[in-house]
C-alpha cells in the first residue's frame, strides 16, 4: 500500500523523497534500473522527511522492535526505532552476526541466500516492522517475517521506502501489510 | 584526551550494555558485540546523544558511516547535527561512479569504496564506526575523503580496543571513543 493512498495524498514531502533517489542504469547487470538511495541519504531534509513519516505512522502503534534488513535496512530502521522508543534489532547475512542466530533461506533469481538474527533478541508477542529500502520480489522481506514469527514475534507491517512493479496493487506480502513511499524513479527516454 | 575525562554517567550503562562473544570470529578474539546495545533503548538512545552533543553545531556537513555498523549510528547523528550520510562500502555495492582504497587485514588486504560527488572539496567530515582495533578500516576512509578535499575532523566510534593501537595508527587525526575495552 502506498503512502499516497493511505492519508498522505498530495504530501510534498513525497515527492521530495522521490526527487531525491537516483536511478542507476544496468546495475548489478544489464536491464536492472537500480534505485539508489545514497542519494537521498545526501538530502538532509528528504531524509528526514523519510524518517518522520514512518515515525509519524508507527508512534503510536505499541511496537517495541523495528528489524532492518542489511545493509540499507539499517541506514533506515535505527533513526525510527530511536524516534519511537524501539529496539532496532538487525537481520544479517550468514556469518556476520556473533553468538547464537537462527537463519532463514530464501530464493534468489540464481541460487538462495539466508537471513540471520539473534536467538533472544526479540522475545514472543512483541510487535515488530520490518524495514528496508526497497522492496521488489518480496523474497527478503518474507523470509524476515518467517524469522520474526518462528520466534512468537508478531510482525505489524513491512516498511519500505520505494515499491517495485512487483508489489504494486498488493496491499500485503505474506498476510502482512506491506507500506511503501515512492514508486521506483524512471530516467526519460530510456531504453 | 579523547575519551570523557571524567566519566559521563551514561557511560557506564553503555559499556554494560556491550556484550563480549569469546572465541569470535575465531579463536581467541573477544568480540564486542553492540547488537544488545542496540537492544536497550535508553543506552542506545545516550550514545547517539553522547556524539551528537559533541559534534552539533561545530559545521560538520558529513557523517562517513563504514559498513555496515557505522550504517547503524551514523544516520541518526547526521540527521541530529543537519549533516548529509554517506556510506563508505565493500566493493561492488554502490552503484553508479566509485573511488576506491585499499588496505591491509591481518591476511590479505580488502577495498572501501565511497561514491564520486558524494562529498565536496572543503567540506568538514566525521568518520563514524562501531569499533577501531587496529585503525586499517578507519584509515582507508580518512584517505577516501582526502583525496576529494574533505576535511577530516575526528573519528567517532563507541568502543576502542587499546591495545591494538588504532589511535596511534590514525595519526593526527583524532579520535572520540566511549568505551575503552581491554
Amino acid at each position: 500500500m502506498f503512502a499516497a493512498e493511505n492519508g498522505l495524498k498530495g504530501d510534498p514531502r513525497l515527492q521530495a523523497i522521490s526527487d531525491a533517489i537516483r536511478v542507476v542504469p544496468h546495475f548489478p547487470k544489464q536491464g536492472i534500473m537500480f534505485q539508489d538511495i545514497t542519494t537521498l541519504l545526501l538530502d538532509h531534509k528528504a531524509f528526514k522527511h523519510t524518517i518522520d513519516i514512518f515515525v509519524d505512522r508507527y508512534r503510536d502503534m505499541d511496537i517495541s522492535v523495528i528489524a532492518g534488513v542489511e545493509a540499507r535496512g539499517f541506514m533506515f530502521g535505527p533513526s525510527i526505532a530511536l524516534a519511537i522508543g524501539a529496539k532496532f534489532v538487525p537481520l544479517r547475512k550468514p556469518k556476520k552476526l556473533p553468538g547464537e542466530v537462527i537463519s532463514e533461506a530464501y530464493e534468489l533469481e540464481y541460487g538462495t541466500d539466508c537471513l540471520e538474527m539473534h536467538v533472544g533478541a526479540v522475545p514472543p508477542g512483541e510487535r515488530v516492522i520490518v524495514i528496508d529500502d526497497l522492496v521488489a520480489t518480496g523474497g527478503t522481506l518474507s523470509a524476515a517475517i518467517r524469522l520474526l514469527e518462528r520466534v512468537g514475534a508478531q510482525v505489524v507491517e513491512c516498511a519500505c521506502v520505494i515499491g517495485l512493479p512487483e508489489v504494486k496493487g498488493q496491499r500485503r506480502l505474506n498476510g502482512k501489510p506491506l507500506y511503501i513511499l515512492v514508486e521506483p524513479r524512471e530516467i526519460d527516454g530510456c531504453c | 584526551m579523547a575519551s570523557q575525562d571524567e566519566q559521563d554517567p551514561r557511560i557506564s550503562k553503555i559499556s554494560s550494555a556491550i556484550r563480549v562473544i569469546p572465541n569470535f570470529p575465531k579463536p581467541g578474539i573477544m568480540f564486542q558485540d553492540i547488537t544488545t546495545l542496540l537492544l536497550d533503548t535508553k543506552a542506545f538512545r545516550d550514545t547517539i546523544d553522547l556524539f551528537v552533543e559533541r559534534y552539533g553545531g561545530k559545521d560538520i556537513s558529513v557523517v562517513a558511516g563504514i559498513e555496515a555498523r557505522g550504517f547503524i549510528f551514523g544516520p541518526p547523528i547526521a540527521l541530529a547535527i543537519g549533516a548529509k550520510f554517506v556510506p563508505m562500502r565493500k566493493p561492488n555495492k554502490l552503484p553508479g561512479e566509485v573511488i576506491s582504497e585499499e588496505y591491509s587485514l591481518e591476511y590479505g588486504t580488502d577495498i572501501m569504496e565511497m561514491h564520486v560527488g558524494a562529498v565536496q572539496a572543503g567540506e568538514r567530515a566525521l568518520i563514524i564506526d562501531d569499533l577501531i582495533a587496529t585503525g586499517g578500516t578507519l584509515c582507508a576512509a580518512i584517505k577516501l575523503l582526502e583525496r576529494v578535499g574533505v576535511h577530516v575532523v575526528e573519528c567517532a566510534c563507541v568502543i576502542e580496543l587499546p591495545e591494538l593501537k588504532g589511535r596511534e595508527r590514525l595519526g593526527d587525526k583524532p579520535l572520540f571513543v566511549l568505551v575503552s575495552s581491554t
